[in-house]
């Protein structure tokens, strides 16, 4: 009980903080608009071509405006020794891995809430109850690997570009099972035709979510 | 010292025979495939490039998982090593795989179900060997990468499944499937073990040289 | 967290080691601070001191060496330690974005402060804060900032402070008032370890010396002497 309230509490100041600056979140939001904008042009305006290329796009747009978002993740950490700070605490180093991983997850969906119907409505595609399904455990994975990532790439010298580096490999196979099974669910098939893909998804998570949890501890190390 | 260069001159002997015999073995012993013609002889080649790539990253994840948990130098070393022999024969592996698609299917590039994920792994493991020169301190790069080793190796199987997965959807030219012949098979197998050998050698050839780094480091440290 | 005193709530460091690649930057600290003692650390930049402050604050983990801090041991209950340790360092660990009172907040949860309104009310008296205490840090003068600091590492009302060059980030209004809410914090007894690179100043604070040099321990004193001139002279033959 202690734990989570600790794991909590680092989720409250994130948001709160999130909530003063408005950093993550809008900028991210903006973001998001500008690609679905530009890939507008890129691939013509023609019904057909979207329909095709509308899998694809979203999870370009979505993998890039996580990148970013992930990055912001441990920058306040890192002004004024935050981080350092939470170390001092009486909290265990994955009590701090899931703390930024909440927080992370609910960045990201807050954009993903917003950019989705926008994203159906541009392009005339409707949004079922299985792409919401897909989005929110592909956002999952995302920032499973991503936090960790994240708290490694603050510690180098080049930390923008380190994160997408490393990060980008590591989520293809969520990014294929991504698009492959929202191109299904635009096309509105049912569960059983995108059950592979999701078993993928989920794999991804659990197995992710684990693995981050243990090693995180050695990535904020010092 | 002495035991170690020894021990290093016999395996170079050894690989080199093992060497001379697979080319023998693929060049002229064993008969040119029926359908593809002359390149196919490159599957010799190929196959071999592909167990080793995973056979040096499954090396790079126990030096990780050690390094992590032992804190010693040495796997830190083996694991390292062990990606660069990788990230080479990856490489090897992509370029046999194009020159290969090119006669038979018309095209360099085909995105193969195993020349995807290799292609996906190859980045994988650049990534791994690009984040050290980015940190602060040694220890830290190397536990790092020790990080990305783990974290990607673990990714290994969900790539394959999600690619293999994704390949079935659209269909595109499989490069080879199907038996092969016992003097094909012979022909492989000695191949797998002749690269293996060479895998081996390279591997200690790359510690010994990181070790002298090390020493020529601390030399310099010790002069300044 | 308990309000009871432990037993011992001392330091103990035995061969402690750390290395970053070739470079050894603890070789071998043996040191001894019994409960209520202040122990000031002292040595040129790069001795070490740093380093040793952070093992002891459970960021950096040691090579080597035993580390036992009020009787527990650093390697199997960090946690355990880290809720009797207070660590003020020229960082204030404090986010910009959130005000006084919410930062005091959150620590106050990491810590699992007890009636945590009135403790933040005390500390930011201590520290003289309190009209402060709802404006966003990032509007508060560096010296505001640094006081709000010592009231974060107050908050849990810790046995063992660590100061990591206190002289460096505070200015001379918060200064004084660190040693005072070391001295006066409900006169609770407590030990602290501080690095520092003022020895003149801190020498009224502490009864135990340390002097470090390329980390090692080259010179240590309890009861400390006022004579400047022979510790002067000691430094500069040790660290030579």
């Amino acid at each position: 009980m202690r734990f989570w309230r600790k794991v909590l509490a680092i989720t409250w100041k994130d948001v709160l903080s999130e909530f003063r600056t408005r950093e993550i979140i809008f900028s991210v939001l903006v973001f998001t608009l500008l690609v679905i904008v530009i890939f507008n042009f890129a691939f013509g305006g023609g019904q057909n071509t979207i329909q095709m290329v509308a899998p694809g796009m979203l999870w370009i747009t979505f993998t890039f405006a996580g990148v970013l978002s992930l990055n912001r993740s441990f920058i306040i950490e890192k002004e004024e020794g935050c981080l350092e700070g939470l170390m001092v605490c009486p909290v265990s180093r994955e009590g701090i891995y899931l703390g930024k991983m909440l927080a992370s997850l609910l960045f990201m969906l807050s954009v993903e809430v917003v950019a989705l119907p926008i994203f159906a409505i541009l392009f005339n595609l409707d949004i079922s109850f299985q792409l919401i399904v897909i989005t929110l455990l592909t956002t999952v994975g995302f920032v499973a690997v991503g936090v960790l990532f994240s708290a490694l790439a603050i510690n180098t010298k080049a930390r923008e570009m380190v994160l997408p580096l490393l990060f980008l490999p590591i989520v293809v196979p969520l990014i294929i099972a991504a698009v492959e099974g929202s191109g299904l669910a635009l096309s509105g098939e049912s569960w059983g035709e995108i059950a592979s893909w999701l078993q993928i998804i989920g794999a991804f998570d659990a197995i992710f979510l684990v693995v981050s949890f243990w090693v995180f501890s050695y990535a904020i190390e010092e | 010292m002495k035991e170690n260069h020894i021990f290093r001159m016999a395996l170079l002997g050894l690989t080199t025979i093992a060497m001379v015999v697979t080319m023998y073995l693929i060049f002229i012993w064993v008969p040119t495939e029926y359908e593809m013609g002359v390149i196919q002889r490159i599957f010799y080649l190929h196959v071999p490039l592909a167990w080793l790539a995973f056979l040096a990253f499954f090396l790079v994840f126990i030096g990780s998982v050690m390094y992590l948990w032992k804190r010693q130098e040495k796997w830190d070393v083996l694991a390292h090593s062990s990606a660069e022999v990788g990230v080479a024969f990856t490489t090897l592996f992509l370029i046999t795989g194009i020159i290969w698609a090119k006669p038979v299917w018309g095209v360099w590039w085909t995105w193969d179900a195993r020349l995807t994920a290799a292609l996906v792994l190859w980045l994988m493991y650049l990534a791994y060997l690009i984040i050290r020169p980015y940190t602060a301190d040694e220890q830290r790069g190397a536990r790092f990468a020790a990080i990305v080793g783990i974290v990607g190796f673990i990714d290994v199987p969900i790539v394959a499944l999600a690619i293999s997965l994704w390949r079935t959807q659209h269909p595109s030219a499989v490069i080879f499937e199907g038996g092969l012949e016992s003097s094909m098979l012979a022909t492989l197998l000695v191949s797998l073990v002749a690269f293996t050998l060479l895998y081996w050698l390279l591997l200690t050839l790359r510690i010994a040289i990181r070790k002298d780094e090390v020493e020529l480091k601390r030399l310099k440290e010790l002069r300044d | 967290m308990s309000d009871s005193i432990p037993l011992s709530s001392g330091v103990e460091v035995q061969e402690l080691t750390k290395t970053f690649g070739n470079n050894r930057a603890l070789r071998g600290i043996d040191l001894q601070v019994t409960y209520g003692d202040f122990l000031i650390i002292f040595g040129p930049n790069g001795a070490g001191k740093t380093t040793l402050l952070k093992i002891l604050a459970t960021i950096m983990k040691p090579s080597s060496g035993e580390v036992r801090i009020g009787g527990l041991d650093l390697k199997k209950d960090a946690e355990e330690i880290r809720r009797r340790v207070g660590v003020v360092t020229h960082q204030t660990f404090l986010y910009n974005n959130l005000t006084a009172r919410e930062n005091l907040e959150f620590y106050s949860r990491m810590y699992d402060v007890a009636e945590a309104r009135q403790r933040i009310h005390e500390v930011v008296n201590t520290v003289g804060m309190a009209t402060r205490l709802n404006d966003r840090v990032s509007t508060l003068s560096r010296g505001m900032q640094q006081r709000l600091s010592i009231a974060r590492a107050l908050l849990h009302k810790p046995d063992i402070m660590l100061l990591d060059e206190p002289e460096t980030g505070l200015d001379q209004e918060a200064l004084p008032m660190l040693w005072q809410a070391l001295q006066n914090e409900e006169q609770k007894k407590r030990t602290v370890v501080m690095t520092t690179h003022n020895l003149e100043r801190s020498l009224e604070l502490g009864n135990h010396l340390v002097i470090l040099a390329k980390g090692k321990i080259v010179h240590e004193q309890t009861g400390i002497s006022p004579d400047l001139s022979t510790l002067r002279k000691v430094y500069e033959e040790t660290t030579r």
